[in-house]
């Protein structure tokens, strides 16, 4: 509980932060694509916990269509170098790297996975219909008690 | 021979699951176990492409696998983003071509061993995680996000099948095929493609050679390819007599 809230704050914080004077937070890179039905503040807040229970989905049941996969985020999110290639995890710039470093919270996904889009995964993203509040929080009651947390 | 797993046979509790999908709910659920339920929401079902009615496997004509060709090696270290083995001692390697010589005759046969994808399969009873798991499909995986790369799973495999990630691996993986140091890996039967109705890398490069010596197929299902071919011919398993009762099985052994 303690942890959620410290998301909560930082993520009214990062939500916030153009109205703070000196713009003391990071510079959240855009991200190309839909955006989030759910909004960008509810994305923050919940995305651990929507990678983790959709990975198991994958592994587990073999579902290969799932909403919030590792390739989904790192498609729309990618952000491009000099190069106008897409920059990966080890570049300061990455998206994920840009508030997790300010945080100081660790992303142990790019160890496995690869940090770069493959090009075809945009056309895997469909548009969804935006579920809700009733859905959001029965689905995060139950992902809630699955992942433990 | 012992074939009990290969027989049909449908759970209720797997009928319950498919009449609940089928009747379409907002949130749909699937049942894992009581008490535990796994759910995607926005009006879209869950897909598990796992099916319990299902048991794939691999049918290896040892007569039809030619010496120098290691087509199916190559396949997999590219679809599945290995290198082939440069460090002999360290590299992991999914498939691997043997050469069995018969010291009396100097005859020599030729196969490929892989994961055996055991129906009783050790490296899942050692592990102390629950990374190594069977699917209900019969696939034998590691969950490589809990991993804790013990090496138990390595040791008690007794087809060599598992391998260590030794090196840091960034940014060379397929998206299908996640890989990362200190977790352990072996062959997948290329479950990201089976989970989408195509067959493994191994298999099709193995036909594109014209060889065709790997079938691929559901062994629970009798019209099979797979399975007239075992109803046919005679065929075994590597180390039979470990009552392990594999889903690769080798005919002309
Ligand atoms: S062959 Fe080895 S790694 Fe594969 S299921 Fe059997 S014991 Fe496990
Ligand atoms: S190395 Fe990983 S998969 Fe193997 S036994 Fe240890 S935790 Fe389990």
């Amino acid at each position: 509980m303690k942890r959620l809230l410290v998301f909560f704050i930082l993520a009214t914080a990062l939500a916030g932060h153009t109205a703070i004077a000196g713009n003391l937070g990071p510079e959240i890179p855009k991200a190309t694509g839909k955006p989030h039905p759910e909004g960008n503040l509810w994305m923050r807040i919940n995305h651990p916990k929507m990678l983790l229970h959709d990975r198991n989905l994958t592994m587990r049941q073999g579902d290969r269509d799932i909403e919030f996969s590792l390739k989904g985020c790192v498609s729309c999110h990618a952000v491009k170098g000099a190069d106008g290639q897409p920059v990966g995890y080890d570049d300061p710039k990455y998206f994920c790297r840009v508030c997790h470093d300010y945080a100081a919270v660790k992303v142990d996904c790019f160890m496995c996975h690869n940090s770069k889009p493959e090009e075809k995964t945009q056309a895997f993203l469909s548009p969804r219909k935006a579920p809700d509040s009733n859905e959001l929080a029965a689905y995060l009651n139950k992902t809630g008690k699955e992942t433990g947390q | 021979m012992k074939l009990p797993a290969l027989k049909f046979s449908k759970k209720p509790s797997e009928m319950d699951r498919r009449d609940f999908l089928r009747a379409g709910a907002a949130l749909a659920t699937i049942t894992l176990a009581p008490g535990v339920t796994l759910m995607a929401f926005g009006g879209s079902e869950a897909k598990a492409n796992a099916d319990p009615a299902k048991r794939w496997g691999l049918l290896i004509d040892v007569n039809k696998c030619v010496k120098d060709c290691t087509a199916c090696v190559s396949a997999c270290s590219q679809e599945n983003g290995w290198r082939l083995p440069v460090n002999k001692e360290t590299d992991a390697q999914w498939i691997r071509k043997v050469t069995l010589t018969d010291n009396d005759t100097g005859r020599e046969e030729y196969l490929v061993t892989m994961c055996q994808h055991c129906e009783e399969p050790p490296c899942v009873d050692v592990c102390p995680t629950g990374a190594s798991f069977k699917r209900v499909d019969g696939i034998v995986l590691v969950d490589k996000h809990i991993c804790i790369g013990c090496r138990y799973c390595m040791m008690a495999c007794p087809y060599k099948a598992r391998s260590f990630v030794h090196e840091n691996i960034v940014d060379e993986q397929k998206t299908w095929a996640p890989r990362g140091k200190g977790t352990v890996e072996s062959c997948t039967m290329c479950v990201h493609r089976v989970d989408t109705g195509r067959i493994p890398a191994c298999v099709e490069a193995c036909n594109a050679t014209g060889h065709g010596a790997i079938i691929f197929g559901d062994l629970k299902d009798p019209e099979s390819e797979i399975s007239k071919a075992l109803a046919k011919y005679p065929s075994t398993a590597l180390r039979d007599d470990l009552g392990l009762n594999p889903g690769v099985r080798y005919s002309n052994l």
